[in-house]
């Protein structure tokens, strides 16, 4: 029989690496999982703890793939203590995924919203001019630099990391850059992913200056298939209709950048 | 002539007979928006309680092998004061709102709140199988049931629904109780208790271990649902449960249904079921020379 994929199927965790004090990527053994697009997610069961929504990440193996998780409440948390041999169940992919341009790309990633950027990298054409700017609070916080480096290895590229508080490579947030290199470069596409108000920042600058862009939301998952309406964004369902928007269409979305809901569904303030 | 989609359940008139059902998508007035203009004849809120609910935690839903859906969301909801805020500037969508609780008051405490918003119905979730002490406990309780009808019928002019499910007490019992207190319309039915395992890690998926099954697999049990209930009573149904294609509602509307509700369906086949089903009985209406929904409700029980 095919593969149900909204039917949880149970992985084993086989390395671990660990990124930074609180981000790790968990990699496992999955052919749907390791071919997904860039974008697509998994709702990801840790058994007797929760199930939550996961960017897939790459793994440099064929038939892998990972996910790359920051601790904060619990059920993040009980993803980033499974250990090597341990099962966690994946559904999906679920979502769609960017549409990619040719030319000069200009990537901005805000925390684990780098990892669909990184399976985007692995999607570009050999003349693509590609700038990854990673911000990140401060040093210790920082991951991913060398495997985007290594992955545009063979392409004309920048890796830029911003740190908040100077610590690491340039100071200031990450749209100070976006803003600086918008000014100056006429992107053919521009990617994010990351905290809403760094995307929603990307998205006005980028708009603003006729750019094409878009961005990967994120929104309060229960069932990932357009059942349970806990991820709506205005009219729009994250899970169904996203998780990547446009920039022109999110511009016109009330609640992008303003307003997320909470498990009740109550709006609240960002 | 083109024949009419248009269908009424009793003093309800809709223009299409498929409706959202409770629970699905419906925390969003723009999203029930994006729904009527899909194709939905109207929409019916989440359950709404006195006070907002997180819910269950995670996994709350879980997708069977074969077809078909458990879920425990929990009843998760903003509560019915933001949800009657929300709904405030609607102007155009038919929007039936969902309620649960646990006694009388509850239920007409919260119709109080939607007094001023457009509202076309209420209907009483006397069924959900999976959250204590609201939905099938109370369904279950037929005495309690017709306190409950009473106290909203006295309380406001808007028609009243029950919506019914499978529990302890036959599901009939309920029915008659509500129809004894002047209950408008019936809905049948909700999810059925059920629950799922995995065998590798050998524990219940669902953080609430049962949760409700939906989908395609409880679809001859609803069926068989309303045929009994317009079998037995002279009462307008909403047929709900496993409807996915348009042949799925014409049963239900041949078993004695004016109207059906969809859930399921749109976790595998997204919002076009709406139109998809609408365009369905068009075509077999012209086919079989009918004019109206009307003509066609509880034809397969004349045989
Ligand atoms: C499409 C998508 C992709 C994501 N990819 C990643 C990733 O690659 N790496 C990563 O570290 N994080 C990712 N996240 C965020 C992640 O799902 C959690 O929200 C985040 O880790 C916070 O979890 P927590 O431990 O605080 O949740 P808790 O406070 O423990 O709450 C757990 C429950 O709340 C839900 N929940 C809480 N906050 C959110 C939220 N913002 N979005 C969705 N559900 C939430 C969970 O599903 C779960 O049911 C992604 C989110 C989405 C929607
Ligand atoms: C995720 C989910 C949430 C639901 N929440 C509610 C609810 O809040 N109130 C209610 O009366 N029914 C609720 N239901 C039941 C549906 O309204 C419907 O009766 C049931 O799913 C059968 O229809 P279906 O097979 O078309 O899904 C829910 C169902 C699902 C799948
Ligand atoms: S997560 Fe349930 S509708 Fe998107």
């Amino acid at each position: 029989m095919q593969r149900n994929l909204n039917h949880t199927k149970i992985c084993v965790i086989e390395k671990v690496i660990d990124e930074t004090p609180t981000v790790r990527t968990l990699i496992f053994s999955d052919d749907v999982m390791s071919s997904v697009l860039p974008g697509q997610f998994a709702m990801v069961w840790i058994p007797g703890i929760n199930e939550l929504p996961m960017s897939v990440m790459i793994a440099q193996e064929s038939g892998k793939a990972a996910f790359t998780v920051r601790k904060h409440g619990p059920a993040s948390t009980g993803l980033f203590n499974v250990k090597v041999g341990q099962q966690i169940g994946v559904r999906g992919p679920y979502g769609n995924s960017f549409d990619l341009k040719q030319g000069k790309l200009l990537l901005v990633g805000g925390g684990t919203g780098l990892v669909p950027m990184m399976r985007l990298l692995t999607h570009i054409k050999p003349n693509d001019d590609v700038t990854v700017l990673i911000g990140a609070k401060s040093k210790n916080e920082v991951f991913f630099e060398d495997l985007a480096n290594n992955l545009l290895k063979n392409n004309p590229h920048r890796v830029i990391v911003t740190t908040d508080d100077g610590t690491y490579g340039e100071k200031g947030f990450v749209t100070s850059m976006v803003e600086k290199l918008v000014n100056e470069i006429n992107f053919d596409g521009i990617y994010t992913c990351g905290p809403e108000i760094m995307m929603y920042k990307t998205v006005q600058l980028a708009h603003s200056r006729g750019l094409f862009v878009q961005a990967s939301l994120e929104r309060m998952m229960k069932c990932g298939v357009g059942i349970c309406g806990s991820c709506c964004v205005g009219e729009d369902l994250v899970c169904k209709d996203g998780t990547v928007f446009d920039g022109d269409h999110l511009i016109s979305n009330k609640e992008f950048g303003r307003f997320h809901r909470n498990k009740a569904g109550i709006l609240e303030n960002y | 002539m083109e024949p009419s989609l248009v269908t009424s359940i009793g003093k309800i008139q809709l223009e299409r007979p498929v409706m959202l059902a409770s629970g699905i998508l419906g925390i969003s007035l723009d999203v029930f928006n994006r729904l009527y203009r899909s194709g939905a004849g109207a929409v019916v809120s989440k359950s709404l309680s006195t006070e907002p609910w997180d819910g269950y935690p995670n996994p709350t839903i879980f997708g069977i092998n074969g077809g078909g859906w458990i879920n425990a969301v929990g009843l998760s909801n903003p509560g019915a004061p933001n949800f009657a805020k929300m709904i405030e500037p609607n102007k155009d969508v038919p929007i039936i709102i969902s309620l649960v609780g646990s006694i009388p008051e509850d239920f007409s405490t919260m119709v109080e709140q939607f007094k001023n918003s457009k509202v076309i119905a209420y209907e009483l979730n006397l069924s959900c199988p999976h959250v204590a002490k609201v939905g099938l406990e109370v369904g279950d309780d037929p005495e309690l049931v017709k306190k409950i009808v009473s106290t909203v019928k006295n309380s406001t002019n808007v028609p009243v629904i029950a919506k019914v499910g499978l529990g302890t007490t036959h599901y009939l019992n309920t029915v008659s109780a509500a129809i004894d207190s002047g209950i408008d319309a019936i809905t049948a039915i909700n999810t059925i208790r059920a629950i799922a395992i995995d065998v590798e890690t050998q524990r219940p998926i669902l953080s609430n271990k049962f949760g409700g099954l939906s989908g395609t697999p409880i679809k001859p049990i609803a069926l068989r649902c309303v045929y009994e209930i317009s079998s037995k009573y002279d009462i307008p149904i909403i047929g709900c449960g496993g409807i996915s294609t348009w042949e799925d509602a014409l049963e239900f509307i041949l078993a004695g249904a004016s109207a059906i509700q969809i859930g399921s369906a749109i976790g595998d086949n997204w919002i076009h079921v709406f139109n998809d089903i609408n365009k369905g009985i068009l075509q077999y209406m012209k086919r079989k020379g009918y004019s109206k929904i009307d003509e066609m409700i509880g034809l397969a029980k004349k045989s």
